[in-house]
């Protein structure tokens, strides 16, 4: 059984003056703790995918489901990371990261115990009582990565989460996810604009297109990662200068680029040529 | 915000001396043209006759009460006027932001009350609940309930939309959004609201006062008037600039704690 599903999945938008097609015809089966990055064009529809993974909304026709069972609406099981991290303000970081386990009605002791565990994961020792305005961006999200990280969500879904971030910041933050992939395994969709960041994080990147938004091909890293032994680096530039790492890139850099042309294009009547290789 | 160029920000001691000069040099202004016989004391009585009424006040009864009684009737009539106002409109604020019905509902009457000026409440203060607390009440609330009510409005309205998506994400089940989510996220609106609430309350009881009631800093006043002691009525405004400074500071040094705590940048004046 896969962790998340989409099947046959259309998304419409209603605008005053037209009908926006976001999604069309989009059918993925990501396995259980499986990272599968989505990378497209912005309006290619990859946020609208995770917000229908999260439940904040809903396809036009066709079926989402996480677990087997089709979302309904946003909860605990699939814990969302926000690209402008959405902590809340007047609460401490413990505090963040406690209130989903309250909310399960867990028992204090429990929820403090997993609090200090979560803190400690994401290196957030010393930042317990500290409010989120008074971290940095990078320790902002570690927070918001623990307050997932805390429910053991069946699934997690992040939604650009280093895109707010500085660049030096934002490799620290990816090679910490590496980390985590390691030592916490979970399903993972992960949506980012930045292909070098899909490569190096994902089992699996999907490359959309846009108008409307749908797949254009599916790219299986995890068997080169694994012949190629990337794990063994360290560090994220070694990874990234590995020859084949450098030719996957430019292999989804290249689908990218092809449907930046075609889709200038078909503009006006919003199809375009290309192949469909949805999984 | 100061825009670019336009000035430094001042240091504590220095905003102090300004507004230090600033006072002195009214005081000098005052004291000139009441001692250049330019205007008549009875018109403008000197600072020192004013100051010198103002200590005599604090002691001696006038019109029935001594000044700091006058001002305990009308801080009593005041914190009972806010304090409705604030019972009422924040929750009422509060929903109207969440509940997009009850803002269609409300909005168009709340929008063609609020631009009646307190004091034209007076008529129907006082022949509905009378001249002691009641109706005096009213007036105040009338000032207050507004500003109390934009406040948490604003506040629900301008919540970022992904702190709703997270709460709800983290299961934060419907019917405690409003308690846990939406009031503590309004809270720099709302205190913001609130100050407006305080100081607009504050001057509709001087107001209400001056026609209603029997007792109070703005009765004390008109009953110096009649009797043409126009060095009561300055004290009697000095009395009353310097209770609503001291409220505004109170309210000015919360938001200021709470702006901080959620990390809001700068005052909102």
């Amino acid at each position: 059984m896969s962790a998340i599903e989409f099947t046959d999945v259309r998304r419409v938008f209603q605008l005053p003056s037209r009908t926006a097609v976001a999604l069309d015809g989009i059918s993925l089966r990501i396995a259980e703790q499986e990272f599968v990055a989505i990378v497209g064009p912005s309006g290619c529809g990859k946020t609208t995918c995770l917000r229908l993974a999260a439940g904040f909304d809903f396809p036009s026709s066709g079926a989402v489901t996480v677990g087997g069972r089709p979302v309904r609406g946003p909860g605990p099981e699939r814990a969302v990371v926000f690209q402008h991290f959405a902590l809340f303000p007047w609460m401490t970081v413990s505090a963040n990261i406690m209130l989903g386990l309250r909310n399960c009605k867990l028992p204090k002791q429990e929820c403090t115990e997993r609090v200090a565990e979560a803190i400690e994961l994401m290196k957030l020792q010393g930042c317990e009582s500290a409010f989120p305005h008074q971290l940095s961006g990078g320790m902002q999200q570690r927070v918001a990565i623990a307050r997932a990280y805390v429910l053991e969500p069946e699934v997690l879904l992040m939604d650009e989460p280093f895109g707010a971030l500085d660049a030096q910041t934002r490799v620290g933050m990816q090679e910490e996810l590496v980390r985590l992939a390691r030592v916490r395994p979970r399903t993972v969709l992960f949506i980012t604009h930045a292909v070098e960041e899909a490569v190096y994080l994902a089992d699996r990147v999907v490359v959309m297109t846009r108008n409307p938004g749908r797949i254009k091909e599916i790219i299986s890293v995890k068997p080169i990662r694994e012949r190629e032994a990337w794990d063994r680096l360290e560090r994220i530039e070694d990874v990234m200068n590995q020859p084949s790492f450098v030719q996957l890139r430019t292999e989804i850099w290249r689908l990218l680029r092809d449907e930046q042309r075609t889709s200038e294009w078909s503009r006006k009547d919003g199809n375009k040529p290309g192949k469909e290789n949805a999984a | 915000m100061p825009s670019p160029g336009r000035r430094m920000p001042l240091s504590a001691p220095e905003r102090l001396l300004l507004g230090a000069l600033g006072l002195a040099l009214f005081f000098a202004v005052w004291l000139s043209c009441s001692l250049s016989g330019l205007v008549s004391p009875t018109f403008l009585p000197n600072p020192g006759t004013v100051l010198a009424q103002l200590a005599h006040l604090l002691r001696h009864p006038y019109a029935g009460h001594t000044l700091p009684e006058h001002l305990a009737a009308s801080l009593l009539r005041y914190g009972s006027g806010l304090l409705l106002a604030c019972l009422v409109g924040l929750p009422l604020g509060l929903l109207m932001g969440w509940f997009r019905l009850l803002d269609n509902i409300v909005t168009p009457i709340f929008n063609g009350l609020r631009f009646i000026a307190p004091i034209a409440w007076v008529p129907f203060a006082a022949l509905w609940f009378g001249t002691g607390l009641g109706g005096p009440v009213l007036i105040i609330f009338t000032g207050a309930f507004p500003p109390a009510l934009i406040g948490a409005y604003r506040g629900a309205r301008l919540i970022d939309p992904q702190l709703i998506e997270a709460a709800r994400m983290l299961g934060t089940p419907h019917h405690r959004m409003l308690t846990e989510i939406l009031l503590p996220d309004a809270v720099p609106s709302i205190i913001a609201g609130l100050r407006v609430a305080a100081g607009l309350g504050w001057q509709s009881l001087i107001g209400a006062e001056l026609i209603v009631v029997s007792s109070g800093i703005g009765y004390m006043m008109v009953q110096a008037q009649a009797a043409v002691s126009t060095k009561t009525v300055m004290a009697g405004i000095i009395a009353v600039g310097i209770v609503g400074t001291v409220i505004d500071g109170i309210l000015r040094f919360g938001e200021r704690t709470v702006r901080r705590r959620y990390g809001v940048v700068g005052t909102s004046a």
